[in-house]
């Protein structure tokens, strides 16, 4: 876990290779170029409209990138449909939460698993012996992920009528129930007060433990210093700066960028 | 409960003491009266759930019962004056449960606005037409699976290329659909033109129920048995993967494509097995009725079968059935009304949709899938519900 960069990207999860994104005349990224690695927890940082959530857009094929590529275990990015991307081994949470308001907890989990499940219509209407399969491991494991999210307790209720913590870590417990290489959280404290963001950050670590590698959007600066391996800064769409947190904390290009202009900080 | 409010909402029993802002005070109403309707829902089929399993098959098969002697009993309120109740429930009912079965797979568990639905049911139809009349004498039986595939087929046909649109753009390419077929039935010799097709096959007799103009009974002891066996295999889709699929798609296509579900693919099945029931459907009508042209396949009927889907409950498959028997067999039933009873059924549609938008039964969309094991009490302990965020245990 060496924070040098490796351009060559030989063991990089996750390879982003001078990716521009144009809307029109604007170009919310410009040639940003970095690499995740292998179990790491990488913080993707920056003020507001940096661009952080369309590179994560642009990773996770919502968007097709204007020029550069994205390269994921070994594939291309390029062209390839949404669910596939999922099925490769990205997986990601939303800023503004996305869960499907009417299904249980318990089901929006399973939804995730079933991203590599074998059986379908027919198997399902005969009652195949892989689909009575799938649907006991479904339940088993979505159940086993609401508990370590800790939300297991209520399981059986409708995902709209969760409190607001709940649908956030539920969220969280979709995404690795499709059984992730990488998990993108795109700012998975908002909304949250200082307590509880300490708490998720825990969590976040937690997940890394069992073998994920994350990467975190955030623009709290202080509370991606205290979780992450290393951090990339954006600003107006380009790389100002990677490096370990106390690197980035020290970079008076992000320093700027932060407060607008020089500061005293050392 | 397309219309409920974006989250995080409220629990249902907490809306009523919610005092809104006045302009939300409309949708507070809407949104009160679906919550205690789908809490009304879900009492009852939480009752239901928890009778003993030999006294819910019991309960079962006294209504079966009841359904099968329907024609020979004849009970009061529900005979229809002027006219022979199997002949009804057997010609109209049927065929109408059967498409609303069909189409609450397209519009209530897709969530995709088919206006077009005529169009298989049309398909069904000419299907058995050509093939047992106008331009071959195959056997009914033989028929059977061929309709169900040939209008499984155009479903996918149609499916393919529009299925990219979206909400209203999906509703005016289905419309259009429905309209080219029964055109192409009007202008097509082949199809008999608008002189339709005649001496269609019926159903080959078996043992004591014959087919034949006087047999109606064993028309709707088929069409009931059909409806039974297509209820059987939609329910277990519901319950299962596919049905999971569907509800994630209705809800929110771009979360579940991103969550891995191939929606353009669940889209499409939806779209043919909608297809596939909606051409049996018309299948079961045509052998029954023995002629079918054009006229028989007009857009309105699109619009009523939407209606007695509407009407039942999208999503709900009892629901559904209740809607399609209600816009099937209430103009018969009034028929002494004449030609006022259309009338007074589009102000009975009007009166219901104020009262009662979510339909007659309720979709109650969570909560089929039961966990493995239920929660433990350490689960309970672990987080704590009433700490927004809290679940402390997690972190330990």
């Amino acid at each position: 876990m060496a924070p040098s960069p490796d351009p060559a990207g030989h063991d990089a999860l996750l390879s982003v290779q001078s990716v521009t994104m144009r809307f029109g005349g604007l170009a919310a990224l410009s040639e940003v170029t970095f690499d995740i690695r292998p179990g790491e927890i990488l913080g993707l940082i920056g003020p507001n409209g940096a661009g952080k959530t369309t590179m994560f857009n642009v990773m996770t094929g919502v968007y097709q990138a204007t020029s550069g590529e994205v390269t994921f275990d070994g594939t291309v990015l390029r062209g390839i449909d949404r669910y596939k991307i999922t099925r490769l081994g990205i997986a990601r949470t939303f800023q503004n939460i996305r869960l499907f308001p009417e299904m249980t907890a318990l089901e929006n989990v399973i939804v995730g698993y079933e991203a590599h499940s074998q059986s379908g219509v027919v198997a399902a209407m005969l009652h195949l012996p892989v689909h009575r399969r799938e649907e006991r491991e479904g339940r088993q494991r979505a159940m086993d992920l609401l508990r370590f999210m800790g939300i297991a307790d209520r399981a059986n209720d409708a995902a709209k009528n969760l409190p607001y913590g709940y649908q956030r870590r539920l969220e969280i417990a979709r995404a690795l129930a499709t059984n992730p290489k990488l998990l993108c959280l795109d700012e998975p404290a908002a909304g949250f007060n200082p307590a509880e963001k300490i708490e998720l950050m825990g969590l976040i670590r937690k997940i890394r433990d069992q073998g994920y590698t994350v990467l975190l959007i955030e623009h709290d600066m202080n509370l991606v210093m205290g979780v992450t391996d290393r951090i990339v800064v954006l600003d107006f769409g380009r790389k100002i700066a990677e490096g370990t947190p106390t690197e980035v904390r020290a970079n008076p290009a992000v320093i700027a960028a932060y407060l607008g202009v020089d500061s005293d900080a050392s | 409960m397309s219309s409920a409010p974006p989250m995080p909402t409220e629990d249902p029993d907490r809306i009523a003491s919610h005092a809104g802002p006045p302009t939300a005070a409309a949708k507070q109403v809407f949104g009160q009266r679906m919550a205690a309707a789908s809490a009304t829902m879900r009492r009852w089929s939480d009752a239901w759930a928890r009778l003993p399993t030999v006294v819910r098959w019991s309960l079962l098969g006294l209504l079966l019962v009841f359904l099968y002697t329907l024609p020979l009993t004849k009970p009061w309120p529900i005979d229809t004056p002027g006219t022979d109740l199997a002949g009804v429930l057997g010609g109209t009912v049927v065929p109408y449960v059967v498409v609303a079965l069909g189409l609450n797979v397209v519009v209530g568990m897709a969530g995709l606005l088919d206006l077009g639905y005529v169009g298989f049911y049309a398909v069904g139809a000419y299907t058995l037409g050509v093939l047992t009349s106008r331009h071959a004498n195959l056997p009914w039986l033989l028929c059977l699976p061929i309709c169900i595939v040939v209008s499984m087929v155009v479903g996918v046909l149609l499916g393919a290329p529009t299925l990219r649109l979206r909400g209203d753009y999906l509703a005016i390419v289905t419309l259009g659909f429905g309209e080219i077929i029964r055109l192409l039935a009007e202008r097509l010799d082949w199809l008999g033109t608008i002189n339709g097709i005649q001496g269609i096959g019926p159903p080959p007799n078996v043992g004591p129920f014959k087919f034949g103009v006087l047999n109606k009974n064993s028309f709707f002891y088929l069409g009931l048995t059909v409806i039974i066996v297509v209820y059987f295999f939609l329910k277990r889709l519901e319950n299962s993967r596919v049905g999971r699929a569907w509800t994630a798609i209705r809800e929110d296509e771009d979360a579940a494509e991103l969550m891995g579900v191939p929606t353009f693919r669940f889209k499409l099945w939806a779209f043919a097995i909608g297809a596939a029931v909606g051409g049996l459907a018309g299948m079961l009508y045509a052998g029954k009725a023995g002629f079918i042209n054009p006229d028989g396949f007009k857009i309105n009927l699109s619009i009523l079968f939407i209606a007695a889907v509407v009407l039942g409950g999208p999503g709900n498959m009892p629901g559904v059935v209740i809607g399609g028997i209600v816009v099937s067999y209430l103009p018969e039933r009034f028929r002494f009304l004449n030609t006022s009873r259309y009338m007074w059924f589009g102000i009975a549609l009007v009166i219901m949709m104020i009262f009662r938008p979510q339909g007659l039964l309720p979709r109650r969309a969570h909560g089929r899938t039961q966990p493995p094991d239920p929660p433990t009490f350490e689960d309970v302990k672990e987080g704590d519900p009433d700490l927004e965020g809290g679940a402390h245990g997690a972190l330990a």
